[in-house]
This record gives structure tokens, C-alpha cells and sequence, in this order.
């Protein structure tokens, strides 16, 4: 019987047909497509993109110099020099991130005492020539800056998980 | 003076006109069947297929097309010039002159000939020469390959389609085109797909193999051979592949409506008043959504299984289809006169 029931189903067609038959309830179905520069997906508060250096609401860079973001770096993507400011505080005189070799893993914000360097929520950031990823102190303030709104935001909205 | 006009310019002239009219829609078509294939696949895969260029991306096409035209052609120096350059023009130019015996309406065909379906069948036979030339002619292994699998694959499936056509022209008794779409005007029930229904199958899955379209694109199978015959190709010479591929899909389409399907003829009486040809336009349509509905549905056939179909498969099945239709016909008295 059951050869019976496999020969005939294999003249049938039974397999194709079914095959067929479900490609054509999916063509009906609606398209996931994401028309992307003009619409995009959802991002987690825990994204990793974009570095940015984050200053106190007086104005004043949260960083400190303490060089743990570049001492845990895996990719050792982060220079930093280190100067006594003339009121004693220490600051950094140099804080470069080359974007080509970091790895966006996010250890440098971990290892931040004092949230100052964040990986924002911008991915958006290809440039036409090498030398433009290599980022320093400036643009990474800049990009504070830029997003401080937003980095406030996912840093409270991913607060009561860390 | 007159004799010049009347006996030599005047019929040029009418019939360069009626090979427009047959040239420039088809070409037109080709570039919206690779729209369409797109978003037909696209729509399976749960995508929206291309929709920038233009309203719904209706201008795609043209953008396609645009792109290849102001490309650079590149000639192997390892090529044989020649032949790497004729090779194209040869299965674009089968693609489009196979097209003169198609009947697109009740007397609207460029070349009414008594032995249409062989000239059709002989044409699409000599296809196989434009990409084993191509193949040879790259000078690589990778098309070289893709050209050979191509040829054996195109030669297998000739002989089911041949047989295939046998059986429909006992039943209709003419080789003659319009003749076979006359045999099967008055509605639906009338036509030739109901009677040889296996054999509308095989020759759909015959003509997929015959025009190397998924699942039997072996030929180009981008896993394996990169992209085939035409890897060596840029340019205008792949566009005129790619030309060549779109209207074999197209005629073969066209050949399956005229076949199985009723050609112009509509489907239910009363619908006669809808002119033939937009019956026949709507007919090759739904034949190359099967295409497109195929490819986005089976994986590709393994060459010893592509071989296998056909040889072991379709061709007993066909035979044996023709013999049955030839007795059936004998014993009941039905031999068409």
C-alpha cells in the first residue's frame, strides 16, 4: 500500500504542488521590507555605535584621565596623554579613538567610572577617506555634543540593569 | 519607375514596419519581465522588490539597461575574438527571429508558415550554438563547463519538447501555428491543455530545462560555476545573453500558450469581443509567472538528476504519450483529416 501511496503521490506531484502552493500564500503576505534611509528598525538602549565624550550640565568633561578605557581595549584602539590642569584637576590633553580599529564592544563604556565615554546610538558615520575615522578629543565632544539628549536618555533607560 | 515601388520598396518597407511591431514590444517586454521577475520573487521572499527608480520602480529597467549600454565591453585576451563576439549577437538574434511564426491574433502573424512548429522547433534547437560558442570562446573552464552542461541539457529536453509537440500535432493534424490555435478556439474546455494534460506539465518543466531557468539553470549555477558561459561577458554582450534568455522565455511561453493553452482564443465564449491578442499577451503572461513562481520555489536539480528527469523520465512518459494518442486516435476514428 504504501508503495502505492508514494507512486502516486510522486506522479502527482504532491510535493511540488505543496511547494508551490505555499510560495503563493506567501507572495499575499505583507512585506517586511524596511525602506531604509527613510525608515529604520528599532534600537536597543545598549546599542554600540558611535563614541562620543559626554560633559557635565556645567559644562565641565566628565572624563578624568584614569586611562581605563584604554587599558582594557581589546583592540587598543584608544590613545590618551594625561597633563595636570592648572586648577590641579586631571584631564586629558589627548583622546583619540581610531574608529578603524575598534571593535565596538562596548568595553571602554563599562570600564568608565564616570559615563564619559559612551557608544551612542549613531551608525551613521561613513566617511569617504580613512583619515576621517581617525577621531580625536575634539570630535568626540563634538559628538556629545551632538547627542547628549538621546545618551542621557539610554544611559537612564539601561540604569536599572546594570 | 512604379514597378521598383510597388514590386520591391513598398513590401520592404511594410515588412520592416511589421518586424518593429514585433521587435520593440518584445524587447520592451524583456526588460519588465526581469521587473517583474523581481518583484515576483521579491514578493515571495517576503521583500518589495526594486521600488526607487521611478513610481514602484516602474524605471528600473531602463536604469538596468542604461547601466549596461555605457559599460565597457571587455574582450579576454585569451578569447577568440570572434567567436567571443558573435557568440551573443547569435542567441539574441535566434531569441528574437524565432518569433516571426507566432500567431498573435486570427491572421495578425509576420510569416504564416505550413511548417511553423519546425521552424520554431529548429530554431530554438540552434540556441545551444550561441552559448557552446560562448563557452568555447571564453577560453576559461568555468564557462567552458557551463556551456557543455548547457548543450547536453538543451539537446536532452529538445527531444521530450519534440515529442511533446508530436502528440499535440496528431490531435490537431497541421504544423501550421494558427492552424493549431484554430483547432482549439470556443472556450476553455476546447483547448489542448484539458486532452494532454501530463504532457503540459512536461513540457512546462521541459521548457524551464530548455531555456535553462531555475531549477535547471545548471548552466549558469553561480555556486559551482561562477555564472557559467557568460562569466567572460560584460557589457552589451552580456545584455545581449541576457536579451536572448528573457525572449526564449517569452517565445517559450508564447509557444506553450499557442500549444496547450488556445492562443488567442478566449477562454469562455462570450468573451470573444476582447481582441485575440490580449487573450494571447494574458496567456504568456500567466506561463511566465509559473517562470518566476518555479524559481522562487524549487532548489536547483543536480546534474545527474537534471540528466535523469529527462532521459529516464520525460522522454519514456512522452513516448508513451504519443503512442497512446496515436492508438487512441486510430481505433476511434479520429485521425484529423
Amino acid at each position: 500500500m504504501s508503495f502505492i501511496d508514494r507512486t502516486a503521490r510522486s506522479f502527482l506531484l504532491a510535493e511540488l504542488v505543496s511547494g508551490m502552493a505555499l510560495t503563493l500564500k506567501y507572495m499575499f503576505k505583507p512585506k517586511v521590507t524596511l525602506n531604509y534611509p527613510y525608515e529604520k528598525g528599532p534600537l536597543s538602549p545598549r546599542f554600540r555605535g558611535e563614541h562620543a565624550l559626554r560633559r557635565y550640565p556645567n559644562g565641565e568633561e566628565r572624563c578624568i584621565a584614569c586611562k581605563l578605557c584604554e587599558a582594557i581595549c581589546p583592540a587598543q584602539a584608544i590613545t590618551i596623554e594625561v597633563e595636570p590642569r592648572d586648577d590641579g584637576s586631571r584631564r586629558t590633553t589627548r583622546y583619540d579613538i581610531d574608529m578603524t580599529k575598534c571593535i565596538y564592544c562596548g568595553f571602554c563604556e563599562e570600564a568608565c567610572p564616570v559615563d564619559a565615554i559612551v557608544e551612542g546610538p549613531n551608525f551613521e558615520f561613513a566617511t569617504e577617506n580613512r583619515e576621517e575615522l581617525l577621531y580625536d578629543k575634539d570630535k568626540l565632544l563634538a559628538n556629545g555634543e551632538r547627542w547628549e539628549a538621546e545618551l542621557a536618555a539610554r544611559l537612564e533607560a539601561d540604569a536599572p540593569y546594570r | 519607375m512604379e514597378l521598383l515601388w510597388d514590386g520591391y520598396i513598398e513590401p520592404l518597407v511594410w515588412i520592416v514596419a511589421k518586424i518593429l511591431a514585433i521587435v520593440v514590444p518584445l524587447l520592451v517586454a524583456v526588460a519588465y519581465l526581469t521587473y517583474a521577475e523581481r518583484k515576483v520573487i521579491g514578493a515571495i521572499q517576503l521583500r518589495k522588490g526594486p521600488n526607487v527608480v521611478g513610481p514602484f520602480g516602474l524605471l528600473q529597467p531602463l536604469a538596468d539597461g542604461l547601466k549596461l549600454f555605457l559599460k565597457e565591453t571587455i574582450i579576454p585576451t585569451s578569447a577568440n575574438k570572434g567567436v567571443f563576439v558573435i557568440a551573443p549577437m547569435l542567441t539574441f538574434i535566434l531569441a528574437i527571429i524565432a518569433w516571426a511564426v507566432i500567431p498573435f491574433d486570427e491572421g495578425m502573424v509576420l510569416a504564416d508558415l505550413n511548417v511553423g512548429i519546425l521552424y520554431l522547433f529548429a530554431i530554438s534547437s540552434l540556441g545551444v550554438y550561441g552559448i557552446v560558442m560562448a563557452g568555447w570562446a571564453s577560453n576559461s573552464k568555468y564557462a567552458f563547463l557551463g556551456a557543455l552542461r548547457s548543450g547536453a541539457q538543451m539537446v536532452s529536453y529538445e527531444i521530450s519538447i519534440g515529442l511533446i509537440i508530436i502528440s499535440v500535432l496528431l490531435t490537431t493534424g497541421s504544423l501550421n501555428l494558427s492552424d493549431i490555435v484554430r483547432g482549439q478556439i470556443g472556450g476553455v474546455w476546447e483547448w489542448n491543455f484539458i486532452y494532454h494534460f501530463p504532457m503540459f506539465i512536461v513540457f512546462i518543466v521541459s521548457i524551464l530545462a530548455e531555456t535553462n531557468r531555475a531549477p535547471f539553470d545548471l548552466p549558469e549555477a553561480e555556486a559551482e560555476l561562477v555564472s557559467g558561459y557568460n562569466v567572460d561577458y560584460s557589457a552589451m554582450t552580456f545584455a545581449l545573453f541576457f536579451l536572448g534568455e528573457y525572449a526564449n522565455m517569452i517565445l517559450m511561453s508564447g509557444l506553450a500558450a499557442v500549444l496547450f493553452l488556445g492562443g488567442w482564443s478566449a477562454p469562455l465564449p462570450f468573451l470573444d469581443f476582447i481582441p485575440g491578442a490580449i487573450w494571447f499577451i494574458l496567456k504568456i503572461c500567466f506561463v511566465l509567472f509559473i517562470f518566476l513562481w518555479v524559481r522562487a520555489t524549487f532548489p536547483r536539480y543536480r546534474y545527474d538528476q537534471l540528466m535523469r528527469l529527462g532521459w529516464k523520465i520525460f522522454l519514456p512518459l512522452s513516448f508513451a504519450w504519443v503512442m497512446l494518442v496515436a492508438t487512441f486516435l486510430v481505433v476511434f476514428d479520429k485521425v484529423p483529416a
